[in-house]
């Protein structure tokens, strides 16, 4: 009965999520004592400092790799990437918050506290080798993300964005849950490993294809993959301007993760077509839409879906270059997007008002830095290179055409050439159109100015220097591809019922 | 093996057999011995004491929702308590330190709810303007 | 690996100053500009020095990797710089008379209105010239490579608001992307063949490769493909056209990038893949005729040119041919020696124009100075010395690289007493038009604007170089141009600091020690046998020869003397009588203009008719127009299914989960 007590080491090992729902309950019992003006200026700054301790925390986490609880939780290159990058974008996040909770009069207390529980939820999706676990973060995340989207009390949008987002997250978590029960009538457990040794040992019984199918619409829906991908666009449209940062990023970050840990590390059996058409129709749906589209949130909920299209063409590859491929890609797009939308939430004003395209017209004579730098973050999206962008399309489509996925790579080509349109078209916009009527574009703020230089210098960073990345990106691949030996320690696994 | 696989479901068999014939014997037999006088209000489908039939956009206060949101959440949490109590021997310390944490941020939540006034069913408006 | 020098460090520091020159060099005052500018070249050039204290403590060649870079299946590139006996060598040249020329544009560039613009610049070309001697691989070297060709662009259209400068640059740049564009070749060429770019795996894997001698094989490809990019880069036959249209640029840039550096970068290219061309003997043969051949041609093309950076621009070509010919014959120590003395003379050469130019108010034609010994003396005696030194007279510095690289044009397996004799009659023209410069500059009678004349030149852009966008940022040094003056203290310190250099540069190579240094980078095969035939050739014929190019030297100094001061008349005369001939050689053998109707025009006209009205409006546009609105269309019927309902999305994604259920049963079953 050793095993039932955990080591400090467990403890470790699951410091970035106690150390974002520490300063997450902080923020909580903090809210209802400060009156609006006080809120929003300490939990900003409370809530950053957790993201921040939160980073440290993953990045102390990385010293001790290996399995905690019972082997529900494992810490490898795998889940510190994720962690880093989750953390970094919550921060990034947080600080393009500040403004924004003042412009659109938003209360700050909850909104904080949810970011941090979410970011509980996405860390933990991403260590976890456990489906139930796995489960159970996909909803810490989910929810906080679902009330999270109706933070703009006063617009109907909003409000019909989370309800939305709510009804079908939770249609589609019940797809995900139901994969897991089969899953586990298939093969006697919800540990992947586990799973995984069970369908190498016994062969793949019927029902594990059924479960497979089940977990890929649950995680198809989070990752806004066509056909799972009709919500984004309404609720990317009413949500606030960070939150759709956060959500295209980190929590599909975090659904990612899942992702190739279940397909990869589980080498799921029968999954090869199901991306290969998820990720076909993904791109082309995605592209083909926003180009008529003329508010620049939903092209960019449209762009976000094309985005999923491509991160899964990474899918189709060969794992070795494709998981590397892949990280290398949510990285990348996490920094370009929550720059963009940075941006967008900036200019947007009080109510987000100014959302569609004409209002972006003559923005790079009324404000150049704020032009120059949603410049940067566009062509990056188009993937023009010096950009992270670049590179992340380039190692995706280079590992599917190593997999000999000459049609993918195509159909991915041919739509990154359509998405270049509409990308460029905001660049026209801003800075070939004549400005129509009277938009005073606000001083851009500490906090914000803050932001945008990150994400540029990542967007930058990873467009000139991709190597660093890239090199801690093929490491986590390999050891997802051997997870058994380093995965199998001394310690049996507990029966599942006990847990 | 198969006989012993059936066999042992029997018993399920007859209790739902006994189920059917005992609800439909008692309504059949109401209906050739009952006395039947209908009435407007008899009629009309029972919906555990509400009235069935109106105007679906009645108001009620949000607070009933509320409460009854709150009740569930703090209910299934304390639920918990039970299987927790049975291991806890074999927890040791390490249960009851578990459990003090799970507590506290139980806790944090009353804390925050009470603070935020949602307990407070006098007040015409939640104290700091929102939940 | 031995302990970590830091080397990055070197490249680093003058790109921290370009930044902080570029950025906030505006609102600095000029003190703060220029102290910035030399202090980051100067930490560069002690940086480089400190370096050089070490190698005795070191191995050779160093190898330290500063970060991954690309990393693509097998093949990476990485951040990692390269230190061996040459790249140290190039390190010190460049950042040494990086470090001098930064000090001297601070005088000669004061009262522009872009100093800190021409700063910041100077200062990012040390980063990409350092980074391309630096650089461990070809690919980081590229990078320098096009670093610098960018560079150079800014700086020879560094005043841009005049036409000539600003096409000048574009015509540099132009000519050097097709360079470029064999470099590149040979690059991917190397990648497809070795699957490396690192010079210490690459050559490795060559190392052992016997040389193609009978025919032409895969390396010999290279190397004429590297050539062609070193011919772009170093101004070579049928390359050089834009070195001279590069003389647009402010002095010091010609003096740093169009003289003593960066057209060095080819030389430097061609002698560090060493190993590709020892191996390619016929590769090797068509460097040493393109080097001989553009030695002699742009030697011819500067006797009759009359603007003094003209002159010494085709001068820079001629020796470059030199340094490629010594390469050519394999003697690639002797072409690196020529290198560095080149860097020294050339570099004193032009500051010493930039500081004639400057004293007689930016006048650069011959025609009208003369007599300036009198009033510019420092100036006179440093460029006697580079004189001196680049006509090849003993003890000064050019005389031992040019007497080596002949010798070795003589007596290397590779060479030839074809080489070796068109060697002496360029050297004999060297000497004869760089003494005519001498002459026509400060010798005789002043023939410039006089003091009366003072009015007059107040009311023309008295500019340095006759093209400043701001003239009165140029006209207020106090004494006005109506006499040549001497330049300020901080132009004439590096003129003497080259000029001792150009005196006492060759002396490193006395007893062979300068070659025994870089011995072990050549150390490869054929060099041995360069050395050994060499010796066999025997002592006497090599003074023999030595005197013979020394009479060369003389007899040009004299054939100039006679011409340009005993008697100033004849030269107009004997180039009447000429007739065509020299009409051909002042007009530069109307290259220039053969390039224009060959390829410029007919390039122009196709581009336009063609490409612009044929494939761009037609075709490409109109494909295009076709598919967006094609697409447009697609996209406005795939629009409703987004209806906003949320029972049909709930729809979509129960029929998708359905779809996906089927297909993979489907595939379960199967």
């Amino acid at each position: 009965m050793t095993q039932t007590i955990p080591q400090v080491a467990d403890y470790i090992r699951i410091l970035p999520e106690l150390v974002l729902a520490f300063f997450g309950l902080v923020v909580m019992v903090l809210d209802p004592l400060l009156d609006d003006e006080g809120s929003r200026k300490t939990l900003g700054g409370i809530a950053l400092l957790g993201a921040l301790c939160g980073l440290g925390a993953s990045l102390w986490m990385a010293q001790s790799p290996g399995l905690a609880f019972w082997n529900m939780v494992r810490v490898d290159s795998f889940s510190v990437f994720f962690h880093v990058l989750i953390t970094a974008i919550v921060a990034v996040v947080i600080l393009t918050s500040y403004e924004y909770m003042a412009v659109q009069r938003i209360r700050a207390g909850e909104y904080y506290g949810l970011i941090l529980f979410g970011a509980v939820g996405m860390t933990l999706m991403s260590s976890a080798v456990e489906l139930v676990l796995i489960f159970i973060a996909l909803e810490i995340s989910s929810i906080s993300s679902y009330v999270l989207a109706g933070f703009r009390r006063r617009e109907a949008s909003s409000s019909e964005s989370s309800l939305k987002y709510f009804l079908l997250g939770s249609f589609a978590t019940a797809f995900f849950l139901y994969g897991v029960a089969l899953m586990f009538g298939a093969t006697g457990s919800t540990n992947i490993t586990a799973i995984s040794q069970a369908l190498q040992a016994k062969g793949v019984p019927r029902l594990a294809y059924v479960a497979v199918a089940l977990m890929f619409v649950g995680l198809g829906f989070k990752v806004a993959s066509a056909p799972f991908h009709v919500w984004t666009p309404d609720v990317y449209e009413g949500a606030p301007a960070p939150i759709v940062a956060l959500m295209s990023t980190g929590s599909k970050a975090a659904a990612f993760a899942v992702l190739l840990r279940v397909m990869f590390e589980i080498n799921t059996p029968g999954r090869f077509w199901l991306i290969w058409v998820s990720a076909a129709l993904s791109m082309t749906l995605g592209n083909l839409s926003a180009l008529v589209q003329d508010n620049v949130k939903r092209l960019l909920a449209y762009s976000s879906i094309a985005h999923a299209g491509y991160l899964l063409v990474a899918f189709a590859a060969q794992p070795g270059p494709g998981i590397s491929a892949a990280m290398f890609y949510t990285a990348s797009y996490a920094a370009m997007n929550v720059g963009a939308f940075a941006v967008v939430s900036h200019f947007a004003g009080a109510e987000e008002r100014y959302v569609t395209l004409a209002d972006y017209a003559g923005l790079g004579r009324r404000s150049p830095l704020l032009a120059a730098t949603l410049t940067i973050f566009l062509l990056s999206l188009i993937g023009i290179p010096i950009t992270g962008g670049f590179f992340a399309k380039f190692y995706v489509f280079s590992a599917a055409l190593k997999s000999g996925l000459v049609w993918l790579t195509l159909i991915g080509l041919l739509n990154s050439a359509i998405g270049a349109y509409y990308y460029l078209r905001i660049i026209v916009m801003m800075y070939m159109r004549e400005p129509k009527g009277e938009i005073t574009v606000r001083r851009i703020p500490a906090s914000l100015g803050v932001a945008l230089a990150l994400s540029v210098l990542a967007t930058l960073y990873l467009g000139v220097l991709p190597g660093r990345v890239l090199d801690f990106a093929l490491r986590s691949a390999t050891q997802l591809m051997q997870p058994h030996r380093a995965a199998i320690t001394p310690a049996p696994t507990p029966p599942v019922g006990t847990m | 093996m198969p006989e012993n696989y059936i066999v042992r479901y029997l018993p399920l068999l007859f209790h739902m057999l006994i189920a059917a014939v005992l609800a439909g014997g008692m309504v059949v037999l109401s209906y050739f011995v009952g006395y039947r006088r209908p009435t407007r209000a008899k009629m009309s489908p029972y919906e555990c004491g509400m009235t069935p039939v109106g105007d679906a956009r009645g108001r009620f206060s949000v607070k009933f929702y509320l409460v009854a949101m709150l009740f569930i959440l703090f209910d299934v949490e304390a639920v918990f308590l039970y299987p927790w109590a049975v291991i806890l021997r074999q927890l040791k310390m390490f249960g009851f330190y578990e459990m003090m944490v799970y507590i506290g941020i139980v806790l944090v939540g009353l804390f925050y709810v009470w603070k935020k006034g949602v307990l407070d069913w006098n007040q015409t408006s939640t104290r700091r303007g929102t939940i | 690996m031995t302990p970590s020098l830091h080397l990055w460090l070197i490249p680093i520091l003058p790109l921290v100053g370009a930044a902080i020159n570029g950025l906030m060099g505006r609102r600095c005052s000029r003190h703060a500009v220029s102290g910035v500018a030399v202090a980051f070249s100067g930490a560069a050039f002690a940086m480089a020095l400190w370096v050089a204290s070490q190698i005795s403590s070191l191995s050779l060649p160093h190898l330290e990797l500063l970060s991954p870079w690309i990393r693509a299946g097998n093949f990476q590139a990485d951040f990692a710089f390269f230190l061996d006996q040459l790249s140290l060598l190039m390190l010190l040249v460049v950042s040494g008379v990086g470090f001098l020329i930064h000090l001297y544009s601070i005088g000669y560039m004061w009262d522009d209105a872009g100093f800190s613009r021409f700063m910041s610049y100077l200062n990012l070309f040390m980063f990409f010239m350092l980074t391309l001697v630096l650089a461990g691989n070809y690919l980081l070297m590229f990078i320098g490579w096009e670093g610098v060709g960018l560079s150079s662009y800014l700086l020879i259209g560094f005043w841009f608001t005049k036409d000539s400068a600003a096409s000048a640059g574009k015509k540099a740049f132009i000519v050097n992307r097709i360079g470029d564009f064999g470099f590149l070749i040979a690059l991917f060429l190397l990648i497809k063949h070795f699957n490396t770019l690192n010079f210490a795996q690459l050559f490795e894997q060559i190392r052992p490769l016997q040389p193609e001698v009978a025919g032409a094989g895969l390396l010999t490809a290279i190397g004429l493909l590297l050539m062609v990019g070193a011919a772009g880069k170093s101004a070579q036959i049928p390359l050089y056209v834009w070195l001279p249209d590069a003389m647009e640029g402010p002095t010091p840039v010609s003096a740093l990038i169009h003289a003593a550096t960066m057209v060095t970068a080819g030389v430097y290219m061609v002698a560090r893949s060493h190993l590709i061309f020892d191996r390619a003997p016929s590769a090797l043969t068509v460097v040493a005729i393109i080097g001989t051949l553009t030695a002699l041609f742009a030697a011819t093309i500067g006797i009759a040119q009359t603007d003094i950076k003209k002159v010494l621009a085709y001068s820079t070509i001629s020796q470059l041919g030199y340094m490629f010919m010594a390469c050519g014959v394999a003697a690639y120590s002797a072409g690196v020696f020529h290198l560095m003395t080149h860097a020294f003379f050339k570099g004193l050469l032009f500051l010493a124009a930039g500081s004639v130019i400057h004293a007689v108010g930016g006048e650069q034609d011959m025609r009208r100075m003369g007599g300036l010994r009198k009033y510019i003396p420092w100036t006179f005696w440093t460029m006697t010395v580079a004189t001196f030194a680049i006509a090849g007279f003993p003890p000064l510095a050019g005389f031992f690289s040019k007497d080596e690289i002949l010798w070795k044009a003589y007596s290397s397996p590779h060479g030839s007493w074809v080489f070796w004799l068109i060697g002496v009659v360029t050297a004999f023209i060297t000497s004869f038009y760089m003494f005519r410069l001498w002459f026509l500059t400060f010798f005789g009678e002043y023939r410039g604007a006089q003091p009366s004349s003072k009015a007059k030149l107040a009311t023309e852009p008295a500019a340095h170089d006759s093209h400043a966008p701001d003239p009165h940022a140029h006209d207020n040094h106090g004494h006005g141009h109506g006499t040549p003056h001497e330049s300020p203290m901080i132009m004439v310190l590096p003129l003497a600091i080259l000029a001792v250099l150009s005196f006492v540069g060759g002396w490193v190579a006395i007893g062979g020690r300068f070659e025994r240094f870089l011995a072990p980078v050549f150390d490869s095969g054929l060099t041995a046998s360069v050395a050994e035939s060499a010796a066999e050739t025997g002592g006497s014929t090599e003074t023999l020869l030595m005197g013979i190019s020394i009479a060369a030297a003389v007899s040009g100094l004299f054939l100039a003397w006679f011409l340009y001061h005993r008697q100033p008349a004849l030269p107009a005369r004997i180039a009447a009588s000429l007739g065509g001939v020299y009409t051909a050689v002042y007009n530069k053998y109307y290259v220039d203009d053969l390039y224009n109707t060959v390829f410029v025009k007919p390039l122009l006209k196709g581009s336009t008719t063609v490409l612009w009205h044929g494939v761009d409006q037609a075709a490409i546009d109109g494909t295009v127009n076709v598919a967006a609105d094609s697409a447009r269309h697609v996209s406005d019927s795939v629009r409703h299914m987004q209806s906003g309902n949320l029972r049909s999305y709930a729809g979509w994604v129960a029929a998708g989960a359905a779809a996906v259920i089927a297909y993979i049963i489907w595939a379960g079953v199967r």
